[in-house]
């Protein structure tokens, strides 16, 4: 059973950052889980916290009236959950339910907010890697809008 | 190159329709058997045939079947149009003209001692199935097998428990999603390239072979390339329409390539300079 | 030519060499003037050829022009090549009946009653045949139908002692001194010293009618001077391209702003893929009777240039005339040369003349080399 500490320095999101600052996250850490159907981010939260999934499988979902929710993407082992901490509003803008059972590690998203805003160096290494993130979102967003699989009439 | 002098490759035979299956709403899969029965049927996985209605027209169709049964040419059809329509629509005991097979497959007996990374968007695992029924028939003489595959929507989702049962070989990983999920959906949401997070590939000793929509390949293949493959090493089947399918009346051509006869599978690195060239 | 044993035909002789050739079970076909242009048609005797005429050709322009003297062959070429022989614009490949639940296919192709002898075969035209060779019978597929119709024939070819403005076959390398396979080569002679045609064989077959012919060894005067109204035509040549890195060229400038200017003026009437005798698109059509119990596939002439001529599920990869355009003459000069190791430009010049608006392919590898007309990319 591997310890925080290990999966989060290990975790390719933390990489390159220096120790001191691993120690900081650890210290807002913790080990979280979610039952299936359960819902993780409720659109409209206050969003100050974000995950690492360890296990299980995280549907984002939107209502819309007289509508099933519709999942847009899902979110799995490795990856993490959640930026809208990171910007200005702090707010969820989507709902995330457990598919599955999840397991994961929760992070201080307010805590770190706030280190970033002291220290810039590790402001722009925080932003950088949500930059990737996002960007690869993004692409696979836009990939997912094209509906190439449909029938062009 | 050894020029072909055999029968007339312009004139369909005769096949009869044995089997139709439906795969999804707009998808049916037809199993024809020559109406010569000691005829046998012989393809390379990749390979497609022309097939003939009588008084609605001929199409390139991918060949889908096992390629160790000679009893039979299988083919996964998707309605889109008028002559696919009919062709779905086939009963059992009908006609259908058969010319073919034709065309450069997967490079199966390349991939022998590498692992082998399927990656199909649509109706693009159908001309793939035949490269892992070949994997899956052989299978000492191939490492890993990773079959990652999206859909627009679960039910449309082609060989369900098929891609379940091969979920369960020695050594396989097998990775869905769809693009729109419903309620019911458990599996992966998004698209095909979310799914190379959750494999694990070891790009020196793997082969990829890709088909599906173009834009869907050009994704994947970055996706491919990010991970490390060479150019040489990632396959596509490219689609162009036809009409000959033997290289004379130049519809299909890509470049200064063939789409009949020196395709539809191309290495990347032979279609790269023009995979993003607007209406080549 | 200087290789070959070469003979004095008089020129009343010619008659009688399309008569003998016709006795050998050919049917003659070679230039007639019909529409005010000169047209490959059949050939019984000499009245049919035309005589006395010669043709006047620009970008856009095809006129019949009176000679001041009685040359047979003294026109360069017209709007048609013998890919309308050995290459037909409609050919019936097969036909089929409905047989119970099922098809069966009748083996009533048509045959060719006779084979033909192509009179009046230009270097170019040879040079086109085989350019065709290559493509339909030396790749992984043979085309029976080419097979048939040209190994049939029997090539009577003529040295071009004239060049039209459009001509450029000397840059080509394709001409104006005949090879390549014939069976016969003539070269009009119409001087003081009487009307007269070198002539000398290619072939076995061609050596077979020789000797049937009242011929006289050639001089070595008369040599000469055939060599040198060969070397005059092309000499007179006005245009050309220049070759080297062609392929580079084209394909690295797939962007190139010229596209654009070319595509404001063509009209994608398909007119050049027509009359170039190496373009060789088909479409496959299958017709059937109103009862569904006859059907027919039919292989006819189309052209790169058509909307729908390139297209996947979801619509046509070439809507632009921009787009076919680029096509067409990249295929030509330069994707032709990875596919079968030559150009597939010959230097005839049709495409510039049977152009409507007069596009020349020379102006426009030109101006995309960077120089154009009056220096306007």
């Amino acid at each position: 059973m591997e310890s925080l500490e290990h999966i989060i320095a290990g975790h390719p999101f933390f990489a390159g950052l220096d120790g001191g600052f691993t120690n900081l996250m650890v210290s807002c850490a913790s080990n979280v889980r979610f039952e299936a159907g359960t819902y993780i981010l409720k659109e409209g939260d206050a969003a100050n916290t974000f995950f690492l999934i360890r296990h299980g499988k995280v549907a984002l979902e939107i209502f819309a009236p007289h509508h099933t929710p519709i999942i847009v993407s899902t979110i799995s082992v490795g990856e993490i959950l959640g930026w809208s901490w990171l910007l200005e509003p702090f707010q969820w803008k989507f709902n995330a339910r457990a598919v599955d059972d999840v397991r994961a590690i929760a992070l201080d998203g307010k805590c770190l907010r706030n280190k970033c805003e002291e220290n810039h160096d590790l402001g722009y290494e925080v932003l950088k890697r949500f930059a990737r993130i996002i960007e690869q979102r993004l692409d696979a967003t836009r990939l997912q809008l094209l509906d190439v699989y449909a029938v062009r009439r | 190159m050894a020029t072909i002098t055999t029968m007339d490759p312009m004139q369909p035979e005769p096949f009869q329709v044995r089997e139709v299956s439906k795969e999804t709403p707009d998808t049916f899969t037809l199993r024809l058997a020559p109406e010569d029965s000691i005829k046998e049927s012989v393809f390379q996985p990749g390979q497609f045939s022309m097939l003939w209605v009588v008084g609605v027209g001929e199409l390139p169709i991918s060949i889908s079947g096992d390629p160790f049964l000679h009893d039979r040419l299988v083919y996964t059809i998707r309605s889109v149009g008028q002559a696919t329509h009919s062709l779905v629509n086939q009963k059992l005991g009908d006609s259908v003209g058969v010319r073919g097979p034709f065309g450069v497959g997967w490079p199966v007996e390349a991939a022998r001692g590498r692992d082998v990374i399927v990656v199909a968007g649509g109706i693009g695992l159908a001309p793939l199935r035949p490269v892992i029924y070949s994997v899956l028939q052989n299978r000492k003489d191939y490492g890993r097998l990773v079959i990652l595959y999206g859909g627009r929507s679960p039910r449309d989702l082609l060989y369900r428990k098929e891609l379940a049962k091969w979920a369960h070989s020695p050594e396989t990983q097998v990775l869905v999603t769809v693009d729109y999920g419903g309620l019911s959906w458990r599996g992966h949401v998004g698209v095909v390239t979310t799914l190379f997070k959750y494999s694990r590939l070891q790009p020196g000793r793997s082969v990829a072979m890709v088909c599906g929509p173009e834009i869907m390949m050009r994704f994947v293949i970055r996706e491919l390339e990010g991970q490390g493959l060479s150019y040489d090493d990632i396959y596509l089947s490219m689609e162009r329409n036809m009409k000959c399918a033997i290289g004379f009346c130049g519809h299909c051509q890509y470049g200064p390539h063939f789409i009949c006869k020196d395709g539809p599978v191309f290495p990347y690195g032979q279609v790269r300079p023009l995979l993003e060239k607007y209406e080549l | 030519m200087a290789h070959r044993p070469q003979h004095i035909l008089g020129a009343a002789q010619l008659g009688k060499l399309i008569e003998l050739v016709a006795r050998k079970g050919y049917q003659v076909v070679g230039p007639t003037l019909r529409d005010g242009a000169i047209v490959y048609s059949d050939v019984q005797s000499i009245d049919d050829l035309p005589k006395g005429w010669s043709d006047e050709q620009k970008p856009g322009h095809y006129r019949l022009k009176r000679r001041d003297d009685e040359a047979f062959f003294g026109y360069t070429v017209g709007p048609q090549s013998w890919k309308k022989y050995s290459y037909p614009a409609e050919v019936r490949l097969w036909s089929a009946e409905r047989k119970d639940n099922s098809f069966r296919i009748l083996n009533n192709e048509e045959k060719l009653e006779h084979p033909r002898a192509f009179l009046g075969a230009r270097a170019c035209e040879l040079a086109a045949i085989a350019v065709q060779d290559r493509v339909l019978l030396e790749d992984r597929y043979r085309d029976p139908i080419y097979e048939r119709n040209r190994r049939g024939a029997f090539i009577i070819a003529v040295q071009c002692t004239q060049a039209a403005e459009t001509c450029f076959c000397a840059s080509m390398g394709t001409g104006p001194q005949v090879s390549g396979d014939f069976d016969l080569v003539l070269t009009e002679l119409l001087d003081s010293k009487g009307h007269r045609f070198l002539v000398a064989a290619g072939s076995e077959r061609g050596a077979e009618v020789l000797s049937e012919l009242e011929v006289i060894p050639a001089t070595g005067e008369d040599r000469q001077d055939a060599d040198a109204r060969v070397e005059a035509a092309a000499r007179q040549q006005v245009r050309s391209i220049d070759t080297n890195g062609i392929k580079e060229l084209l394909y690295e400038n797939f962007e190139h702003p010229r596209w654009d200017n070319v595509a404001s003026r063509c009209l994608t009437c398909a007119n050049c893929t027509m009359v170039c005798p190496t373009c060789f698109c088909t479409s496959i059509e299958d017709v059937s009777d109103l009862s569904g119990d006859h059907a027919e596939r039919w292989r006819r002439w189309d052209s790169c240039f058509t909307q729908n001529f390139s297209y996947i599920h979801g619509g046509s990869v070439r809507t632009s005339t921009k787009a076919r355009y680029r096509q067409w003459m990249t295929h030509k000069l330069a994707s032709w040369i990875d596919q079968f190791g030559t150009s597939g430009c010959v230097g005839c010049g049709r495409c510039i003349t049977w152009c409507p608006v007069g596009i020349d392919i020379t102006e426009e590898v030109r101006a995309m080399r960077g120089g154009g007309k009056n220096g306007i990319p």
